[in-house]
């Protein structure tokens, strides 16, 4: 253990509040333009509310993590404290682990328990009282109730876009673990090349992503109101997608603030911790492609 | 050991700062350990004060005070305020007062992030009251909100209700992470794992529990506003989906939850029982032991609350064996502890009086528990108020009376002041009774066949009503004179020695009382 | 003594001093009128008991210790603080005893799942908040509502013996005869929970719980709606009538006959008087609970009825909203739980209650016209 005098202990901070906050104006504008949405009603209270807590947030980031670069670089972070952060950084990936694993529950129990006994098959025999017509299948193209639940016409090909993209976050996992050796190695270019090779392919992956919900809206009729097979889709890949985009965004600050020369051989906790998320982005990928798309 | 780095909106300070911004400000973890406390007080008031309606309503057979609909409220925000605003940030205060001085560190691990953490809470527990006086009304589901309940009939304050648990989530998986990074990376200098005392160890496994159910807590009222707003069809089997998927999900994290609530109370009853026994706790390993197999096991059981939903008998059997299982682990616990009074030189101080009746009543809550474990007969306890019962008694004198324990245990740590035993013990005792004369009658009732969350009820179980709902207002106003012993305490009273207690033992001790604005400094060197 | 006398005593003690109007306390679990009541009932007493055993053992030293190891009496503490012995012993004895109670529990718990080989199947559907009950063999089929008055709720009355517990239909199955019930709900989960059967069943919309009972003993047997549903789940409860063999088949007749004249009332050529006589009480058991007697509704969550735009606008969209509810709301569409004469009859009343004088009224034909477009 390292001794504990040099453990930096901030002064006070204006972050944490403006950081509340900001959340706090993100979330009830949201609610309220969504309120506000169902009862058809004026939505511009909302979306005032909302985006002014988001310029909250975002200038929050900017302040809190410049704040945090500028201390890391005047030295006053310790092994010790690197150490803390490597710890808040693995349990924080910890918990999104468990958020996704929300999702896989849900599509696993619909999937193999739900559906099956909607049809009346196994234990739930006797729903055929109530969903005589209805057929377990998955993908699941015909709902129990068709009228409320317009089934999709076809689903996602998984040997087309999802392999290519399979195939992007898998080098781009490889190119962000280069970048990192060449951090290590002090090899300033390298770095700056392969980063940005791994935020190009991340960019790709999303583009391909967005064309593809296209093609699910606009031919296939595979949407968020098509049933479950359309609401375990879009929200498990959705959810991902979102967080390729947050990685990216991280990945570029992290390019930024190398350029800038904040990360040394030595210490560059910031641009691991980034390139740990993007692994896991990529983690959660693999499990989805297969759970999602190939089974 | 403070800053020395540069800021060009505010000053330095060594000592706390002035005025109200030293707590809006603050990274310091006693600071936001108070104000953990106090939220968490205020909060046990309201929800308190919701109880108190809805034990009025009770009193009688028949609708007197409120409307149904309101009664449903009630019950929701009680729930939901007395788990998320009372007991947990109870905890969470606790552990940013005491862990930091217990291992030997400065302060928490990330300091900043503490603030944020708590700053969270009040914002997100306004959003969820103010809910109360929207059109429609507040959350009327239940704090366990099934669907559909919860999103097709639902009333549209939901979507705040949906945002405001997202908040509490957001705040709950930072503290943990802040509390687990400073136990795992803060630690004096040989103190090992084995040597930390078990509030510590009960947080670590508190913590890493917290972590891995509060965002699935999140996924399911995420699904809830997807059903609810853009059309999905998680809980809707018209669509394929299944409202008892949300059951799953929910008490996925649910039954985690109950045990977040309780292992830090298992901690302080660790420190105060061998303190006020002058002998070491018994089974220091088997304690540790025990803590995490309880942790593990709760991953395991959650069906145990959907023994009548229909699952396939396997299943019923399984969470029925595994739900069981945990009373061998909370068993040893017990157990422990009475051997640790065993042969002790005892006394009786209101932190004592408070572990005891913790350790008995928590016992018979735990045995009711057992009793619901047992999946056929809970299709007769179920949604009764045998469940309510068994609640309360493992909530109320179980987590509630811990946490009184600490306080009055740490008290003279954290003010420098004695507080007024007299009125301790009276507090105590009429507590004790107060909670018995509520409580207890609910398990007559229940077997006999009272439903929970009803605003009226049929004439039979009307004599133990009333008993509960004079018990609820004897326990009720009892709780203001806690209030007073300790802003009494906080002004002033006998000066309080640096060990405090004749059997105290543990790093925070050897701090002069009160404590120092930064622990420790100087890392404190071990055995 | 008898365990429940005992259970009882403490009960007795904290009563002392409240006054007690009451006849009849209940302290403990029925064991009803089923075996498996009586097997659940007996599982109960023997974990009961088992955790009393316990209980007695460990508070016993814990006031042992407290009684005599107190400082006060000079007592010097022991250092013991460890012993690999005894954890294993107090790990291994209550495991034991775990098992003990989990074989008994599983032998009951695969006895009440097996539902196979019932002699009358009905299926039991919960709606906001009443339940509706199908006999699936003989075609008998109704709606079974509390009966308890507003007056009663509302303290204005005196209480009846039965307050809160009582229905308009009571469900009527057969001694002696294993009836499975076909449990599901139409809008929220509700639970059908009769104590006496030991039958406790979530009714959850869109899939069916398989439940059974076999009572033994003629008699009415009372419960209630056991799942939060909404604003009156303290108000759906369930009365059972089981009754003898012949007596069942004569009720089941007599239900068959019942819904033959309400088929030939659909033909009948109704005044507005008789409609509104007829409307009046369909509203009373069916629409009052949330748009009030008074039809003024309790805004913004029912609204109000009187003076209401579509009550007071053209019939048809005035009988759609009855015929189709409003989807995402608590409004239920009433085709199916009302036949064509309620429909009218309830509309017809609404046009010209309380101050709504539309004069104008909906026969039944117009609407089976509209439930087959
Ligand atoms: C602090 C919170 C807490 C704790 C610690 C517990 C502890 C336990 N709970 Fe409880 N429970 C709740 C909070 C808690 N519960 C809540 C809030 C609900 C209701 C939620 C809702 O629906 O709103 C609930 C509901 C609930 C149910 C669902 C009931 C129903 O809805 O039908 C069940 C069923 O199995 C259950 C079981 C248990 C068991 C077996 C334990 C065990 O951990 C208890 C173990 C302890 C002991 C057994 C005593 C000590 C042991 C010994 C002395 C050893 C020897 C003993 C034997 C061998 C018997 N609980
Ligand atoms: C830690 C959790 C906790 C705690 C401490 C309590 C404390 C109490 N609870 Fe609660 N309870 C729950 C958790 C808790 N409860 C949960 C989870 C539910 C289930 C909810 C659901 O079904 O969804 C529940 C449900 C519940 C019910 C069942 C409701 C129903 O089914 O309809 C009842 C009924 O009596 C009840 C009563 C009480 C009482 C009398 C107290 C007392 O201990 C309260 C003590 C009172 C006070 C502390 C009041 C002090 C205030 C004053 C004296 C006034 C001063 C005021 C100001 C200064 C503003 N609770
Ligand atoms: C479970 C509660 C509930 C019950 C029972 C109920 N309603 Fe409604 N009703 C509603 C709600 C909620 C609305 C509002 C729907 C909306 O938002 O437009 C409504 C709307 C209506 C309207 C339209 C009123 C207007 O001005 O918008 C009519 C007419 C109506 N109900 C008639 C009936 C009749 C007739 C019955 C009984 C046969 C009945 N309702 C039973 C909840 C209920
Ligand atoms: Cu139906 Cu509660
Ligand atoms: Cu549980």
């Amino acid at each position: 253990m390292a001794s504990p005098q040099s453990y930096y202990v901030p002064e006070q901070s204006k972050w944490p509040i403006v950081a509340t906050v900001g959340l706090f104006l993100t979330l009830t504008g949201l609610g309220n333009v969504l309120i506000a949405g169902q009862q058809a009603s004026d939505t511009s209270n909302g979306w005032l509310m909302f985006t002014a807590g988001f310029g909250i947030m975002l200038y929050m980031f900017f302040g809190w993590f410049g704040t945090v670069a500028k201390e890391s670089m005047a030295g006053l972070y310790s092994a010790q404290m690197d150490r803390s952060f490597r710890w808040g950084m693995s349990w924080f990936i910890f918990s999104e682990v468990m958020f996704f694993a929300a999702f896989f529950g849900a599509l696993f129990y619909t999937r193999y328990l739900g559906v099956p006994w909607l049809a009346g098959e196994g234990d739930g025999a006797p729903n055929v009282l109530l969903w005589p017509e209805f057929k377990a299948a998955w993908p699941l193209m015909s709902n129990p109730n068709p009228e409320t639940f317009p089934g999709p016409n076809a689903t996602i090909d998984p040997w087309h876009i999802p392999l290519i993209n399979t195939f992007l976050l898998l080098a781009s996992s490889v190119t962000v673990t280069i970048a990192h050796h060449a951090v290590k190695k002090d090899h300033r270019t390298q770095v700056v090349i392969w980063l940005a090779a791994t935020i190009i392919l991340g960019a790709i992956f999303l583009g391909f992503q967005v064309h593809e919900y296209q093609v699910a809206y606009n031919e296939l009729n595979l949407t968020l109101k098509s049933g479950i097979y359309g609401t375990t889709f879009f929200l498990l890949t959705g959810f991902h997608g979102m967080h390729v985009t947050l990685g990216a965004i991280i990945l570029t600050v992290v390019l930024i603030r190398y350029s800038r020369g904040h990360f040394s051989s030595k210490q560059h906790f910031g641009f691991e911790a980034a390139s740990w998320y993007w692994h896991f982005v990529d983690v959660v990928w693999l499990g989805l492609f297969f759970a999602v798309y190939v089974l | 050991m403070s800053a020395v780095i540069e800021s060009d909106h505010h000053d330095h300070h060594h000592g706390p700062a002035k005025g109200l911004m030293r707590w809006v400000l603050t990274t310091n973890h006693k600071d936001i350990g108070s104000m953990y406390l106090w939220f968490s007080f205020i909060m046990f008031l309201i929800g308190g004060t919701m109880a108190l309606i809805i034990r009025a309503e009770l009193f009688e057979p028949g609708m007197q005070i409120v409307k149904p609909e309101f009664f449903n409220q009630m019950t929701t925000m009680h729930g939901l305020i007395m788990v998320f605003g009372a007991v947990m940030p109870a905890f969470v205060g606790l552990a940013n007062w005491l862990i930091p001085m217990m291992v030997g560190a400065p302060d928490m691990a990330l300091p900043r992030m503490n603030n944020w953490s708590f700053w969270i809470l009040p914002f997100a527990f306004g959003l969820l009251l103010s809910t109360l006086f929207m059109d429609g009304g507040g959350p009327n589901f239940g704090w366990t909100f099934y669907a559909p309940l919860s999103t097709t009939y639902a009333p549209p304050s939901v979507t705040f209700f949906i945002f405001a648990v997202h908040m509490m989530g957001v705040s709950s998986i930072m503290g943990a992470i802040n509390v687990i990074a400073t136990i795992l990376n803060l630690r004096a200098p040989g103190m090992t794992y084995m040597k930390m005392p078990l509030f510590v160890w009960t947080w670590l496994i508190t913590a890493f529990l917290l972590i891995a159910v509060m965002p699935v807590l999140a996924g399911v009222v995420t699904m809830m506003l997807m059903d609810i707003h853009f059309g999905t069809s998680f809980f809707n089997a018209e669509g394929g989906g299944d409202p008892v998927l949300f059951q799953h999900v929910f008490w996925f994290f649910g039954h985690p939850e109950v045990y977040i609530m309780i292992l830090p109370a298992f901690g302080i009853a660790s420190a105060i029982i061998p303190t006020f026994s002058r002998k070491p706790l018994f089974g220091y390993p088997s304690m540790v032991y025990a803590t995490a197999s309880i942790a593990i096991l709760s991953f395991i059981v959650w069906a145990h609350h959907m023994f009548t939903v229909g699952l396939p008998l396997a299943g019923e059997l399984f969470f029925m064996y595994a739900t069981m299982l945990i009373a061998v682990p909370t068993g040893v616990k017990i157990f422990n502890w009475v051997a640790t009074m065993f042969r002790g030189s005892l006394t009786f101080e209101t932190p004592m009086l408070f572990s005891i009746a913790f350790v008995i009543l928590f016992t018979i809550g735990g045995f009711s528990g057992l009793m619901l474990a047992i999946a056929p007969v809970d299709f007769q306890y179920h949604d009764t108020y045998f469940v309510v019962a068994h609640f309360h008694y493992v909530l109320v004198p179980g987590a509630i009376f811990s946490i009184f324990a600490a306080a009055y245990f740490w008290l003279p740590k954290w003010t420098g002041h004695m507080y007024n035993e007299t009125l301790g013990k009276v507090h105590f005792w009429m507590s004790f009774i107060g909670l018995n004369l509520t409580f207890f009658p609910m398990h007559f009732v229940g077997l006999a066949g009272m439903p929970r969350r009803i605003p009226d009820y049929a004439l039979q179980f009307a004599d133990f009503n009333q008993i509960s709902s004079v018990g609820a207002f004897i326990f009720g106003t009892t709780q203001l004179l806690f209030l007073f012993i300790v802003i009494q305490c906080i002004r002033g009273g006998k000066k309080a020695s640096a060990q405090v207690w004749e059997g105290a033992d543990g790093l925070e001790w050897t701090l002069p009382s009160p404590a120092p604005y930064h622990s420790f400094a100087q890392p404190p060197v071990i055995k | 003594m008898k365990p429940s006398k005992l259970l009882r005593l403490p009960a007795v003690l904290a009563c002392l001093g409240v006054a007690s109007a009451h006849a009849a306390w209940q302290t403990n679990l029925t064991p009803g009128v089923t075996e498996v009541g009586e097997s659940v009932y007996q599982l109960h007493m023997i974990i009961f008991w088992i955790c009393v055993a316990i209980g007695v053992v460990v508070f016993g030293v814990m006031f042992w210790s407290i009684i005599n190891h107190r400082k006060s009496k000079g007592a010097k503490p022991a250092q013991f603080h460890e012993s690999t012995t005894v954890e294993i012993l107090w790990t291994i004895i209550p495991f034991v005893i775990l098992i003990a109670m989990a074989v008994p529990a599983t032998g009951t718990l695969i006895k009440m799942y097996d539902a196979s080989d019932a002699a009358v199947d009905i299926k039991v559907t919960g709606y906001q908040w009443k339940w509706k009950y199908d006999y699936l063999n003989e075609e008998v089929g109704f709606f079974s509502n509390l009966s308890t008055s507003q007056d009663q709720i509302y303290n204005r009355d005196e209480k009846g013996e039965n307050y809160l517990l009582e229905v308009d239909e009571p469900l009527v199955i057969p001694v002696g005869k294993k009836v499975r019930f076909l449990v599901t709900a139409n809008d929220v989960i509700h639970s059908w929970w009769v104590p006496d059967l030991a039958v406790k069943r979530d009714a959850i919309p869109g899939f069916v719980n398989e439940a059974w009972t076999q009572a033994e003993k003629v008699g009415v047997y009372r419960g209630q709606c056991a799942e939060l549903c909404g604003k009156d789940h303290g108000f759906m409860p369930i009365v059972v009538k089981v009754v003898s063999e012949p007596e069942y088949k004569e009720w089941v007749l007599a239900k068959q006959e019942v819904a033959r004249q309400e088929y030939e009332l659909k033909n009948k050529e109704w005044t507005l008087d008789e409609l509104m006589t007829r409307g009046e009480k369909t509203y009373g058991t069916y629409c009052a609970g949330c748009h009030q007697p008074d039809g003024a509704g309790l805004p913004p969550a029912f609204p109000a009825l009187k003076g209401s735009q579509i009550a007071k606008g053209p019939i048809e969209s005035h009988a759609d909203i009855v015929l189709h509810g409003k989807a995402g709301t608590a409004m239920q569409a009433f085709a199916s739980q009302l036949n064509e004469v309620d429909i009218a009859a309830v509309v017809t009343y609404e046009r010209n209650a309380w101050g709504n004088s539309m004069g104008d009224m909906l026969t039944p034909q117009q609407v089976a016209a509209m439930k087959n477009k």
